[in-house]
């Protein structure tokens, strides 16, 4: 039986898994921590709909069968070429052979104390979009600093993407959607707040999110076109500097929470596994497929394939997709071989 | 000077002062007309406006006006408005223009800054 291995246990890698165990191979799923689930998984709840993200990762974990078997806590130390495909050696020294290697190492979120002028890990009242969805999933009520219920939050997007001195030049696609997601979330938990949005432009590309901002400005929901300069804290209170590019002039607004959006990097890992394994990797720092059209999942190697997020910012359903699509091609390859 | 002025000179800055601005207008206009919360700031209205055309009008520079609290600028050029809605049959929202005017009208009336 022809053995798999997977790198990376978050939903691309999961999905994968799945599908092909289903096509009767054998697969070996390494994740570095010390559960699947990657992203999504901490993940409250998902746009556009608002369904919980444990829902689908409970579909997605449903079709994986004993075929399937998951290493987790597995750092990767080489991957070396043999007669009949590769081995993957782990850092505990077990080799583990495989036919084909799916690259599934998708991405880490940016690190906002990059941009020290919003002052994350500095102020108090700056959190990130992720630190929100955690507090949503664990705590179940929003507070600042000091305990208090805020009366204004506001949303910053594109902290780290659409930012060449952040050294990323793409758009994160999902976080103009997180961003107004979270917002909506915001507003009907405190119907009181006031909440702001400083956005350069809302990017609602997929269906159903057009209608989700739709939404948020029906629930009142003040959208500033500005990208954010810089804030400062005061007695608990974030002090943002603007330009409302609509009227062409300087603006100041004063929140009690601020959200920083923050966007997809590409994870140091895949960096590391792409030296590897001779494929290559972008200006972005994402892996380049060997056609962005046609050849999403191939790489140009025999046996590498790749899924998810390791080639550039996805949503879900755009990751699943990928995913089931890399395990069609690496089941026909291994038919081949 | 109070901290967060920002200032360092005797003149009023240009600055849009979000936390103090006068957005009781806006309220009026959002409760009398909910569509208006609908603009995108696309300009469409403002590029079909025969008034336009001749002066310096623009629905959308109207509303962003009544959004940021800017009622004397909001008040000056909303005088030149016709009413004749063809702004309403280009808005991509659905936006019911020519009632936006008129309930910014009323809006003006029912807080005194008419006179002013």
């Amino acid at each position: 039986m022809r053995q798999v291995v997977i790198i990376g246990g978050g939903v691309a890698g999961l999905e994968a898994a799945g599908f092909l165990g289903k096509m009767g191979h054998q697969v070996v799923l390494l994740e570095k921590e010390k559960a699947v689930g990657g992203h999504v998984g901490k993940w409250d709840r998902l746009f556009p709909n608002r369904r919980q993200g444990s829902e689908v990762m409970d579909f997605i974990r449903k079709k994986m069968d004993e075929k399937v078997s998951i290493i987790t806590e597995a750092g990767i130390k080489s991957i070396d070429t043999s007669p009949d495909g590769y081995a993957v050696v782990l850092t505990n020294g077990e080799a583990i052979r495989a036919d084909a290697i799916l690259l599934a190492t998708g991405f880490e979120l940016f690190d906002a104390r990059k941009k020290e002028e919003y002052g994350y890990g500095i102020y108090d009242n700056v959190i990130t979009s992720a630190d929100l969805e955690r507090i949503f999933r664990e705590e179940g009520k929003i507070t600042t600093a000091d305990g208090q219920a805020p009366q204004k939050v506001a949303f910053v997007h594109c902290v780290g993407s659409r930012d060449e001195k952040a050294g990323n030049v793409y758009c994160s696609k999902v976080c103009c959607v997180t961003g107004v997601k979270q917002a909506i979330e915001v507003k009907e938990m405190m119907p009181a707040a006031k909440v702001y949005s400083f956005y350069m432009d809302i990017r609602m590309f997929d269906r159903h999110f057009e209608e989700l901002y739709i939404e948020a400005q029906q629930q009142g929901i003040t959208f500033i076109r500005g990208r954010l300069s810089e804030v400062y804290e005061d007695q608990g209170k974030v002090q943002c500097k603007v330009e409302d590019t609509l009227t062409g002039k300087p603006m100041k607004v004063t929140v009690d929470l601020l959200v920083l959006l923050v966007g997809f990097m590409p994870s140091p890992e895949t960096k590391r596994l792409a030296g590897m394994l001779k494929i290559n990797i972008g200006s972005d720092g994402f892996v380049l497929p060997i056609d962005g059209h046609i050849s999403q999942n191939e790489t140009g190697v025999p046996g590498i394939f790749l899924a998810g997020a390791v080639t550039g910012p996805k949503c879900i359903a755009t990751t699943l997709s990928d995913a089931r699509s890399a395990a069609l091609q690496i089941d026909q390859y291994l038919k081949t071989k | 000077m109070k901290k967060d002025k920002w200032g360092y000179g005797i003149h009023p800055d240009r600055q849009i002062d979000l936390d103090n601005a006068n957005l009781s207008l806006l309220e009026l206009v959002r409760q009398s007309e909910p569509s208006y919360n609908l603009c995108i700031a696309c300009g469409s209205c403002a590029a079909t406006c025969t008034a336009g055309n001749l002066t310096t009008i623009s629905l959308r520079r109207i509303n962003i006006y009544l959004q940021r609290g800017m009622i004397k600028e909001l008040r000056e050029e909303i005088r030149r408005c016709m009413l004749c809605g063809k702004c309403y049959l280009a808005c991509p929202r659905g936006v019911n223009t020519r009632h936006v005017i008129i309930a910014i009208h009323e809006a003006l009336k029912a807080t005194g800054y008419e006179e002013l």
